[in-house]
């Protein structure tokens, strides 16, 4: 593939100046990435004067920080799932379903273009669509007689935040999951066939476990994606809905916490979720490439 | 009957995607009483502010790109060829930036980097800026580090160093004048996405009290009810034409190597 096998190693007699070369990334790196991170999770751990203490963390097990995480990972659980089903069967009706081939390009153009329109703008186009005199609200309402409002749905809540977060869930779903259902080979399930198995049962004992790796990886990644979303769910609801990002922010600009550390802390506390949920994207990715060659 | 199915998530997912657009581009339109106009973006386009910090935006992330291609590219080229042990580390670096929210890395920034601090960026509005632009290179990080190194893959960089070395050339040369127009394809990929990425952030100019394209939107979002659709009707403008361009340069990448 590259240099990496050129023979013998010549012995080390001069002095090892390769690393020189990575000596800007490695500055660059650190002192924008792994410091300013490394600060955030050491004062999660300190006191005012710097001594160590654990107070900031117990701090976090207060009922509104608390119910801001709660609500924050149902918001994320919720937008990841839904994206997972949606664009699990959107992407299979497309590469299994027999749908005319042309309409692939297009599919994943699009889905490259929504899974980067998240932010202000996309809460805009929200607003303009299910706000309360949205585009769609108004038609149910002045059409077919059906009320949003009065049926108890508002955009700035929980299946509001979800919904409009599905708008860049689903083509990163799309996205991931299409190559892996490509990976499918038409050999296993011609072997099942053979074996006497239904369309069922092929789905259920052969594609399915082969695909559940990548499904519950891209499940964690989109689990992430949705929980450090900041612009739209500030753009969206102000500050009307308490999630972590928005306290987080509001903390940053004007410590309403009343505690810099517990700041600290709120941050540390999102760090170790996405963290979680990328390490289990990254071991279950680890795992269902072994099968997708 | 697995048609049936198949159209019906199709169609779904059509409706699910193209009301919003619908809607946004609909109620941008409206801002006149009782019929369509283009008022919104008159106004829009007519605010000093939008100019303002639409101009500031689009300089950040030309200075972001430049910044970043000029970190991105020599150290994947060096990594591919003398380190090649350090890749998978390199990589996972890269990658952080998709796991640490952009608030906390902001957050960090503010602390580490305030006027009592041994480096006191925030401090300034030039120093400020700065940072700004180094933010947006970290959040930019992962795409252009990807790009960049896929595109070295398709390249035998040990090869044409030596074949640059035997004639003369020095890193400098190499880097700009074998390595570089070799990988510029991915280069300009990674370069679209970043433009894409910067023009609309939020979080890191926000919490910096920079003059951004992302916070005036959100601004605007507060306090007005038409032009923030054609705002965001601008926007989705901008990203499909980033996205649009990355996919006009890498087929003509696609059609090149026949050729060669």
């Amino acid at each position: 593939m590259s240099s990496a096998h050129t023979g013998a190693r010549p012995p080390a007699r001069r002095l090892p100046l390769h690393w020189l070369g990575i000596l800007p990334f490695t500055a660059f790196v650190t002192l924008f990435l792994l410091l300013p991170t490394m600060k955030i999770v050491v004062g999660a751990f300190q006191t005012a004067d710097g001594s160590f203490t654990l107070d900031n963390i117990y701090g976090l097990f207060t009922p509104s920080i608390l119910a801001a995480y709660w609500i924050s990972i149902k918001i994320s659980i919720a937008s990841a799932l839904l994206g997972c089903l949606t664009g699990f069967a959107v992407s299979s009706a497309v590469v299994f379903g027999g749908l005319p081939k042309w309409i692939r390009g297009p599919l994943l153009t699009f889905s490259g273009v929504a899974s980067n329109f998240a932010g202000v703008p996309l809460a805009f186009a929200f607003l303009a669509t299910l706000g309360p005199v949205g585009i769609l609200s108004v038609f149910l309402r002045s059409e077919l007689g059906v009320d949003l409002r009065a049926l108890g749905f508002n955009l700035l809540s929980f299946w509001g935040l979800t919904i409009t977060y599905l708008f860049f869930q689903i083509p990163l779903m799309i996205l991931i999951i299409t190559p892996a259902l490509d990976g499918l080979k038409r050999e296993w399930r011609e072997a099942a066939a053979i074996l006497g198995a239904t369309g069922l049962q092929y789905w259920r004992m052969v594609a399915f476990p082969i695909l559940l790796p990548s499904i519950l990886g891209t499940l964690a990644l989109l689990f992430a994606n949705a929980f450090g979303a900041v612009a739209t769910a500030i753009a969206l609801t102000g500050s009307s809905l308490s999630i972590v990002p928005i306290l987080l922010f509001a903390q940053i600009r004007g410590d309403v916490l009343g505690n810099p550390h517990l700041g600290y802390a709120l941050a540390f506390g999102m760090i170790v979720v996405t963290g979680i949920a990328n390490a289990i994207y990254i071991w279950l990715r680890a795992r269902s490439e072994r099968w997708l060659k | 009957m697995r048609k049936i199915w198949a159209w019906g998530a199709l169609l779904f997912g059509i409706l699910y995607f193209t009301l919003p657009l619908i809607g946004m581009t609909n109620f941008s339109l409206k801002m006149r009483r009782g019929e369509y106009s283009f008022d919104a973006y008159a106004k829009v386009f007519g605010d000093p502010r939008f100019q303002e910090t639409f101009t500031y935006s689009v300089a950040q992330a030309l200075f972001t790109i430049a910044f970043g291609v000029l970190l991105v590219v020599p150290t994947a080229y060096w990594v591919r060829l003398k380190l090649p042990r350090l890749r998978p580390y390199i990589e996972f670096i890269t990658l952080l930036p998709l796991v640490i929210p952009a608030i906390v890395i902001v957050f960090g920034y503010i602390r580490l980097y305030n006027t009592s601090s041994w480096l006191p960026l925030t401090g300034s509005a030039f120093g400020t800026d700065i940072l700004l632009m180094f933010g947006y290179a970290t959040l930019a990080l992962p795409y252009m580090y990807r790009a960049v190194d896929t595109g070295l893959r398709t390249i035998d960089v040990a090869t044409l160093t030596e074949a640059a070395q035997s004639l003369g050339a020095g890193w400098a040369t190499i880097l700009a004048r074998i390595i570089l127009p070799n990988v510029l394809v991915a280069v300009l990929s990674g370069a679209f996405l970043t433009f894409a990425i910067v023009i609309g952030e939020f979080t890191m100019a926000a919490l910096l009290n920079k003059p951004a394209f992302g916070p005036y939107m959100q601004l605007l979002g507060a306090n007005r009810a038409y032009e923030p659709a054609a705002l965001a009707v601008i926007a989705f403008g901008i990203t499909w034409g980033c996205l649009g361009l990355i996919q006009l340069v890498s087929r003509f990448q696609k059609s090149a190597p026949p050729k060669a």
